[in-house]
């Protein structure tokens, strides 16, 4: 940006005031659209169905939480703690996977000279036009032949191949490694694997990380594939777990419907406030799309 | 090592894509290739027969398209054209809104403060599971009682509770609202990130030669970020032909099929009664080839434009923005 702003700033103070205010109101009222529905959903959660029904808005929390928690507890459909333990093992185990053999795949790309190279790359690009719903009706007849529904496996492992990390793993490795890097390596008799492992990896931390954030928030969000392939409550996801809030159960259980979309939600908010800072960066970097 | 010139290291770049090259084949092109294979086949039911194609193998595709009974547009069709408008109606807000926001934010002249607590605040939506957003917008919307009929109520706009999810324009317009309201956001980041990349030499010179906000924004601005505006339009396009959770999970693709989307249509002719997954491979085979044309189409025609306008920035700069801006 411009070094000269303060000069050119004081010269149509008055321009600038209007266009400024302009902008907060605009920006607050986002900020509002962006916040609220998610407090109102905090707030119900702590209020009786009753009160809900009298007064839908509520700026003051209700103290009816533990009783909301008990009413989820009599319904026995919805668990949350049993979804996040599906989707933590489900997603950690993806986000592992993602980033290890992203890198890997990104340093073939990037170190090598190989016949291939160029087509492949293409071809990891042309993947990423291809969205989950295509390919769904031959994932699944598959699963079935082979006798995989249900197994949490045919969820994990695709994740060895995310071309939107591959790519952006190569992107950072052609601004943080050098060759000769490895080549020192090589002179000092250390196998091209190992080179990897021990020299590569630590160099990636960073794109690492902020990859492993997206892969797992994009895994634990991910509610189409687990709704498909899982058909047994005690494997079920948290999306499909939320989904079941729409059951006829809940139907008039408000307090009940708020509270298990915030026991969702919170961790996520959570998560995403401590992180905030890479996540929007990595965004910044176009890494994420769902 | 001695022989450190002979070795040829090329094999390592095989061996070390083979895993992604082995998922892929898997898990990608295997159930494309099968999904290609049944949507001219007779497999269908809840115990599907032995596989066997179709005496009219474009039975399948040939169904999608025809009327039904009673003379209206077949539900594909109709399922094609309500994607495309939720599409549309959810992706111009959404540009419009992340381009004035990153031009605000971007402006040399009026810093905007806050802007780190805005970003994270504007995107904060896109972190929550589509699925809990869209069953928090009908416990929003619901009726005769919710926070939204309730508002209204207070602000004296409506008398009377309005049942918004029973109505097909009004479910509409929330599904193409949350679907704008998460994403906007994403953009808007994406947007910025790519403004700030361009040279600001360029902004200098114009703002000596007198160039105002507007102009710039229309003269530097847009045609330094269409790379990264093209990406976002490609990625949109895609995520948003194949929308499913918003719709499916607020109202059920209703009310009367107005939230259907191709990818809802798909999934209730496999998991439903009388299981036609040779029917909704067929569909995902159109879709497929839909999303292959659209994107071809726009990245051929910003391409073009592209190249034929910035003719004179260098090259190298050039692709450095759009791979940056793609970015993984």
């Amino acid at each position: 940006m411009a070094t000269n702003t303060t000069a050119l700033a004081s010269s149509k103070t008055k321009d600038s005031v209007v266009f400024k205010t302009a902008i907060y109101i605009v920006c607050s009222i986002l900020a509002i659209l962006a916040i609220a529905p998610f407090l109102v959903m905090l707030i119900n959660s702590t209020r009786s169905t009753a009160q809900i029904m009298a007064h839908a808005v509520s700026f003051i929390p209700g103290k009816e939480l533990w009783n909301n928690v008990k009413l989820l507890r009599t319904k026995k459909t919805f668990n949350a703690l049993l979804g996040m333990k599906n989707s933590f093992i489900i997603s950690a185990s993806v986000t592992v996977l993602t980033v290890y053999f992203s890198s890997l795949t990104a340093y073939a790309i990037y170190a090598y000279d190989w016949k291939l190279k160029k087509a492949f790359f293409s071809l990891v690009m042309g993947i990423m036009m291809l969205p989950g719903t295509v390919t769904m009706i031959g994932f699944y007849r598959a699963c079935y032949q082979f006798h995989l529904v249900n197994n949490r496996l045919m969820l994990i492992l695709p994740s060895i191949a995310a071309p939107m990390t591959v790519f952006f793993m190569r992107q950072y490795l052609e601004g943080a490694l050098s060759m000769e890097i490895v080549e020192s390596a090589r002179i000092d008799g250390a196998g091209e694997f190992r080179t990897f492992n021990t020299i590569v990896l630590p160099i990636m931390k960073p794109a690492m990380a902020t990859q492993a954030i997206f892969a797992f928030v994009g895994s634990w969000n991910n509610y189409f594939l687990p709704m498909i392939l899982l058909n047994k409550k005690e494997s079920y996801t948290m999306p499909i777990m939320v989904a079941l809030l729409n059951g006829d159960i809940y139907k008039t259980e408000f307090g009940c419907i708020y509270l298990g979309l915030s026991m969702t939600a919170l961790p996520l908010i959570i998560v995403y406030l401590l992180l905030s800072k890479y996540i929007i960066s990595g965004v910044a970097l176009g890494s994420v799309k769902g | 090592m001695k022989q450190k010139k002979l070795v040829n290291y090329s094999k390592y770049g095989y061996i070390f894509a083979i895993p992604f090259i082995l998922a892929f084949a898997i898990f990608t092109l295997y159930p494309v290739c099968y999904t290609l294979l049944i949507g001219f086949t007779n497999h269908e039911g809840a115990v599907p027969p032995k596989l066997a194609f179709l005496k009219d193998p474009l039975e399948n595709f040939k169904y999608l398209f025809q009327k039904r009974p009673s003379g209206q547009m077949s539900y594909f069709l109709l399922g094609l054209i309500t994607t495309a408008r939720i599409w549309v109606i959810n992706f111009i807000p959404q540009l419009g809104l992340a381009l004035l926001l990153s031009a605000w934010f971007t402006d040399n002249r009026v810093k905007v403060k806050g802007q780190g607590f805005y970003k994270v605040v504007f995107y904060l939506p896109n972190m929550i599971t589509a699925a809990t957003c869209a069953i928090l917008f009908r416990a929003l919307f619901s009726y005769p009682i919710g926070p939204v009929n309730d508002i209204l109520k207070t602000l004296h706009l409506v008398k009377e509770p309005f049942f918004f999810l029973n109505k097909k324009t009004p479910t509409r317009a929330i599904v193409e609202f949350i679907q704008c309201w998460q994403w906007y956001g994403s953009t808007m980041i994406t947007l910025i990130a790519a403004v700030i990349g361009i040279n600001p030499e360029i902004f200098e010179a114009a703002e000596i030669d007198g160039a105002n906000r507007i102009q710039k924004f229309w003269k530097i601005t847009i045609p330094c970020i269409r790379p990264v505006m093209l990406f976002t339009l490609v990625t949109s396009l895609i995520g948003g032909l194949s929308m499913f959770d918003i719709p499916m999970l607020l109202a059920q693709g209703g009310p009367d099929n107005a939230t259907q989307t191709v990818a809802i249509y798909i999934y209730n002719q496999s998991f439903r009664k009388p299981y036609k997954y040779n029917r909704s491979a067929a569909a995902s085979i159109i879709l497929f080839i839909i999303i292959v044309t659209c994107s071809a189409i726009l990245f051929y025609l910003m391409r073009d434009k592209e190249a034929a306008k910035l003719e004179k920035m260098k090259k190298a700069e050039m692709k450095r923005n759009r791979l940056q801006a793609r970015g993984a």
